[in-house]
């Protein structure tokens, strides 16, 4: 007995860590997936009714529009993320003076909740005494910025909030990334007359190609589950025009007590969030067996 | 025909010099206007939480404020003083507090055994038991919160700081396994092999050869797990409400409720109180936070 106590130590040890996560992970996404096939209510109901849930979510104009501001908020939060975040990663790759100080303040607000910053954003965007406000007050009488508040516009709000969140971090992932490249290389490059813009354009950006990966992977998968934030900015308003996946979800569960049609919107969300880790997490995994 | 090359040399340098001039400026230039904007949010709350109502309706969103008045932060952390309605951060505070501190403490202790057993105690398919694991890191948790609520009605302790404890102690596993076994591969075994010829049990190995060197990544886990639970809203929002809530959800609320004027001046204050624990911590480890994140950055 203590004999194979002690042979099977490590994995008694182990059990913990995988059964809590094959119950409350594995078994979990299971409940949620077989309910998603009935027509619970309120109350899970455990008859099976078909895929009645997954006809009705897609006729919803609701989720139709939550959809839509997933794909307006991914691609757009992608762009500016990588785009802002390379191009500091660079610039303080110029042995910058105070460089620490301005890692410090682009990567602080990934230390903040959504719900924080989501709270000072709201404030800021505000049309009667934010940043409108302040051009009116500088004298451009005519400056409006209403997207807080305007059907059309509000989205690009949790844009500019989200992006302002996240670009640090790719900022970080790029720098790690400049940073682990030999110096041989952009000296050799340099030596065969290459400027400084051809180096990186055409010789350490092409070697980032894991970097842009992770980040790509990692923002998409921020930007379907985002949900703080748009509570916190818009609470989905006005109206309903800022509705994301993550908000349709919880609003259908818990406010209007349709479990299997809001079971059917989180298989959607886990269906979508599979698709860009599975590859991720394949590669990953390959790299690692090849050192 | 020595010299002219010579000047045309010099007038040479004298040109790239001027042109990396002008590329140090425009660099400069764009950083700092950068750092503007990542810095202004923060400079706004500061500012508006330190001024009066009138104050903020005179001035705009920059205007430095008339003096060191912390009365709104007064305010947002222990109310007013009258009796029902009156919400403030202090209970809530407390509420995190107790969550965070037990959370990050067991999901740490768990993920260390599990990263060490997955890399010093190797058996076959532990690389499927870590993918296994890994995948927890990615889910998205809606596909988890109707089971979830319904399992802590069942053992009771929804709308509760233990059930919270709970939850964020299976949901940080995933990660804090992930930071371990990252770690301790790169620890060479042949260590942990000698140890074992000479006896050595595995709590042994692990209390004397691995805790003495895992000071750095204890450090990352801590802090990762502790911004991550501090900052969530998801779980604390759905699992709980009124008492039981943790302080992002009484932020929520706080500037959700309409009451007759809207006091943005409490409500910066209150966004600061609830924000202030993770950026003490990122301030004064700044180096361990950024690890944490680019090593196992796949929460939102």
């Amino acid at each position: 007995m203590l004999k194979w106590l002690e042979k099977n130590l490590p994995k008694i040890v182990m059990a913990p860590a995988v059964g809590l996560i094959g119950w409350f992970v594995y078994g979990f996404v299971l409940w949620t997936l077989y309910i998603s096939f009935t027509n619970s209510k309120i109350l899970p109901k455990y008859e099976l009714w078909g895929v009645g849930q997954y006809v009705k979510l897609w006729g919803s104009r609701k989720w139709l529009i939550a959809v839509d501001n997933l794909l307006i908020f991914t691609a757009l939060f992608l762009i500016f993320c990588v785009v802002i975040g390379i191009i500091l990663a660079i610039f303080l790759d110029q042995k910058i003076r105070a460089e620490g100080v301005l890692r410090t303040i682009y990567l602080y607000p990934m230390a903040l909740s959504f719900i924080v910053t989501g709270t000072a954003w709201k404030w800021i965007l505000n049309p009667t005494l934010g940043i409108q406000k302040m051009f009116i007050d500088w004298g451009f009488e005519n400056f409006t910025f209403d997207w807080l508040v305007n059907r059309e516009m509000a989205i690009y709000t949790i844009v500019i909030a989200g992006v302002w969140q996240s670009a640090g971090f790719v900022m970080a992932l790029f720098l790690a990334g400049l940073r682990s490249v030999e110096d041989e290389i952009v000296k050799a490059a340099k030596i065969d007359g290459a400027n400084l813009f051809t180096v990186y354009w055409k010789i350490l950006l092409p070697m980032m190609r894991p970097v842009f990966f992770t980040s790509f992977v990692i923002l998409v998968h921020i930007s379907i589950k985002s949900y703080d934030l748009i509570v916190a900015l818009t609470q989905g308003g006005p109206g309903i025009s800022t509705t994301m996946p993550a908000l349709y979800m919880t609003q259908t569960a818990f406010h209007k007590s349709q479990v299997g049609l809001s079971a059917a919107s989180a298989m959607m969300m886990f269906m979508a969030v599979a698709a860009v880790i599975i590859p991720y997490l394949y590669s990953e995994l390959r790299r690692e067996n090849a050192r | 025909m020595q010299d002219k090359i010579h000047s045309s040399y010099k007038q040479l340098e004298q040109k790239s010099k001027y042109t990396n001039m002008f590329l140090r400026w425009f660099l400069y230039f764009v950083l700092v206007i950068f750092a503007l904007y990542f810095i202004f949010p923060l400079y706004v709350m500061v500012v508006t939480s330190l001024k009066t109502m009138e104050e903020i309706r005179q001035g705009t969103l920059l205007t430095w404020p008339s003096g060191l008045n912390f009365d709104s932060w007064l305010v947002a952390w222990g109310g007013r003083g009258y009796g029902a309605g009156d919400t403030f951060l202090k209970p809530y505070f407390w509420n995190s507090i107790k969550m965070v501190v037990p959370a990050v403490f067991f999901s740490t202790f768990i993920g260390a055994m599990a990263g060490y057993v997955l890399t010093k105690w190797r058996f076959k398919g532990d690389k499927w038991v870590f993918l296994f694991l890994l995948f927890g890191c990615f889910i998205p948790y809606q596909a988890i919160l109707l089971p979830m609520a319904r399992t802590l009605g069942v053992l009771g302790i929804s709308n509760s700081v233990i059930g919270l404890v709970l939850v964020h102690t299976v949901y940080g596993i995933p990660f804090t396994t992930l930071f371990f076994r990252n770690f301790y591969v790169s620890i060479p075994s042949e260590l942990v092999k000698a140890a074992r010829i000479d006896g050595a049990g595995f709590f042994k190995i692990f209390f004397k050869i691995l805790l003495p060197v895992s000071t750095p990544i204890i450090v990352v886990t801590i802090i990762w797990q502790f911004t991550q639970i501090w900052n969530d809203f998801l779980f604390g929002s759905t699992f709980s409400f009124g008492e039981a809530a943790p302080i992002q959800v009484a932020l929520n609320n706080m500037v959700l409720s309409s009451t007759s004027v809207k006091e943005y001046n409490v409500d910066m204050a209150s966004a600061i109180i609830a924000g202030i624990p993770t950026l003490i911590v990122y301030v004064l480890a700044g180096k361990y936070f950024i690890r944490g994140l680019t090593s196992g950055a796949v929460k939102g």
